[in-house]
């Protein structure tokens, strides 16, 4: 179970000269640029909620935090009751984080990069290699495990991405634009992997742009715009908001209706 | 955090690039550099040495005896001119290397007690003039001869003769040893090259380390693992020590290895002074050097993680190797000794008590000092770091 609510950040902006003639965001103000400025949002097990909104609406931000890797100014987020911001570190053992622009150590093996982050989590050496085993299984990565990342095609880094995400057995999973930028296949895999999760009863969310992938997957949906929380619902909600069964007029609607 | 560090020691070690900048090049190629230049420079000073002069007299007849010493000495050929006038002209062409021009009154202007000039012509558009070294040796015997036998002349004995020549005679009398003459010339270049090895040898590691980590967008997931950053911060630290020390190390290492080899090769007094280094006295150097590659490391890779990109991060270590070069090369000024002042001042006191070591004359208790100062920067550089490594608008530059 995930809890999000009423999270904020704000960043320090760089002082231009020409900025009050030019038109200011409504989020830029007192020298801070607010990113994210009111997000809720909750994900019980086994459902997968889709983060859905423009190119620099907050979703990577509101991600950041939530994997604990930038802390917030305001707001709260729990991970099965158990505070983020209060317990970082015990909250990282318990997250898989995978962004699309992730990336491998080059000079390391398929499986070296897996490893070196479940040492990296605490894992004894018989139950991460238990656990490798297990995830290259189900992967199907015996066959380039050995081989260096650098020399690995985007599909084969994709399951090793996947792989290094859930080494450690995490109780939640987020991805960041997972599928952004990759191929048909390369997509399949990670989409394949989603519903994988789902089916093992862990909260997941990932952010995306494409709305197929959202009708796909997600049993809820959430749609920042501008640093808010425009909508926070079922999928079903979403339709229903739209007015016909294409998510696109009811994603399009929340946007203008903010605007 | 040593998981964090073995991993890229690992990684390292896979690196080719790393590989050759930090082992091969101070094993291998400053040594030979060294040796190679070493070399290079003394043959070429024995070979102009010795290479054979072609001159040509214009006068011969008005001195056979100074002529008559010319084609006596060794390395030196007379060449007879076709055209007696165009001296310019031959030596230009390389037909001869120098002339000398004997006036008409020579012999008896001698005769008379006057000092009687004799033109030398040659091109001295060089570096190091050895042509003109060579025709004084040969003219200054001529003139002790001739002030032998003008001052024979006046009845003088061999004593007063010496005083006529040089009333007073300056005795040198060196308080140095050979060992320390010789430490301040070697000594003074030796913490230029291992500094600049460590710093070298660390950089392209430490853009790797903080640079690279978020050009490759592992950064972020990195810093999601359940370590603290400090830890992190601890071992790419440590990772950048280890590799600035080892190169200067090895460096060290295999510097006094050419010179035990060859140690019967080079002259008595390098010799003499290589032997004099006691292990002792490269520990402490080694020691010296610890706390010099914490700061590199300590500087490069707050630098690094600050950088977007390698091509940032490469753009932004570049000015802090002219900035180290500065007190490094303070050190070798004239008049800037060890003292307490200067034993204040960082790296420029490193580089001055290398110097120390290798010259024999380290005054310990300000060794101890500079120890402790360095150590002390080197501490208060790596808090900062970990500070700036855990600040987001860092971390997370946009």
């Amino acid at each position: 179970m995930i809890e999000v609510i009423g999270l904020a950040k704000r960043f320090a902006t760089a002082f231009h000269k020409e900025r009050r003639t030019q038109q200011r965001d409504v989020r830029e103000h007192d020298g801070y640029f607010h990113a994210v400025r009111d997000v809720s949002f909750q994900c019980a097990p086994g459902e997968v909620l889709g983060l859905l909104g423009p190119n620099g609406a907050g979703k990577t931000t509101t991600l950041r935090i939530l994997s604990t890797a930038l802390r917030p100014d305001a707001g709260s987020a729990t991970i099965n009751g158990l505070d983020i911001l209060a317990a970082p570190l015990e909250a990282r053992k318990r997250i898989g984080f995978l962004s699309g622009s992730t990336g491998l150590y080059g000079r390391l093996s398929a499986r070296e990069n897996v490893e070196y982050f479940g040492r990296l989590h605490g894992m004894a050496t018989a139950r991460l290699k238990q656990r490798c085993d297990a995830l290259f299984d189900q992967l199907q990565m015996h066959a380039f495990s050995h081989k260096r990342a650098d020399q690995l095609s985007t599909g084969m880094r994709q399951k090793c991405a996947i792989a290094r995400a859930v080494i450690h057995e995490p109780q939640i999973v987020i991805l960041d634009e997972p599928t952004t930028g990759l191929d048909v296949m390369a997509a399949k895999i990670l989409l394949d992997f989603i519903a994988s999760y789902k089916a093992l009863g862990i909260p997941l969310i990932f952010s995306t742009h494409h709305l197929h992938e959202v009708e796909k997957l997600c049993d809820r949906v959430c749609i920042i715009n501008h640093g808010l929380a425009a909508f926070n619902g079922t999928l079903d909600q979403l339709r229903h908001l739209g007015g016909s069964d294409d998510l696109y007029d009811a994603f399009v609607r929340v946007i203008d209706e903010e605007a | 955090m040593w998981t964090v560090y073995f991993k890229e020691m690992l990684e390292l070690l896979r690196d080719k690039k790393t590989f050759i900048f930090t082992i091969l090049v101070p094993i291998v190629a400053m040594p030979l550099i060294f040796a190679g230049l070493g070399y290079l420079t003394s043959t070429m000073f024995k070979k102009s040495e010795n290479a054979e002069l072609t001159y040509t007299v214009l006068g011969k007849q008005y001195s056979p005896s100074l002529s008559a010493r010319f084609a006596r000495e060794k390395g030196f050929r007379e060449v007879t001119l076709a055209q007696p006038d165009a001296i310019k002209q031959a030596i230009d062409d390389d037909l001869i290397k120098f002339a000398l021009v004997i006036p008409p009154d020579f012999e008896a202007s001698l005769e008379a007690h006057r000092q009687t000039p004799v033109a030398l012509h040659y091109n001295n558009a060089v570096t190091v003039d050895l042509t003109k070294k060579r025709v004084n040796a040969v003219i200054e015997a001529h003139n002790a001869a001739l002030r032998e036998a003008a001052l024979a002349a006046m009845k003088m004995s061999k004593a007063e003769l010496r005083y006529a020549l040089n009333p007073i005679l300056l005795q040198e009398i060196s308080t140095a040893g050979k060992r320390e003459r010789l430490g301040a010339v070697v000594g003074g270049f030796l913490p230029y090259i291992l500094l600049m090895v460590c710093l070298m040898a660390a950089m392209y590691p430490a853009i790797d380390l903080g640079a690279g980590e978020k050009e490759r967008g592992t950064l972020e997931t990195l810093l999601l693992a359940p370590i603290d950053r400090s830890q992190i911060v601890l071992a790419k630290f440590l990772v950048l020590c280890t590799v600035g020390l080892a190169s200067a190390l090895l460096m060290v290492g295999s510097l006094g290895l050419l010179l035990a080899l060859f140690a019967n090769r080079v002259e008595g007094g390098l010799a003499l002074m290589v032997r004099s280094v006691g292990v002792g006295d490269l520990a402490m150097v080694a020691l010296m050097l610890m706390p010099t590659a914490a700061i590199f490391a300590a500087i490069l890779l707050s630098i690094s993680i600050y950088a977007k990109s390698y091509k940032e991060a490469t753009g932004m270590v570049s000015p802090l190797m002219m900035l180290v070069i500065v007190p490094i090369a303070v050190a070798m000024l004239p008049g800037v000794e060890l003292n307490w002042f200067w034993s204040m001042v960082p790296l420029t006191n490193v580089s001055l008590a290398m110097k120390e070591l290798v010259k024999g004359t380290m005054d310990y208790r300000m060794f101890a000092a500079i120890l402790l100062s360095t150590t002390l920067i080197a501490a208060a550089l790596l808090a900062w770091c970990r500070w700036w490594f855990n600040r987001e608008e860092v971390l997370f530059r946009a």
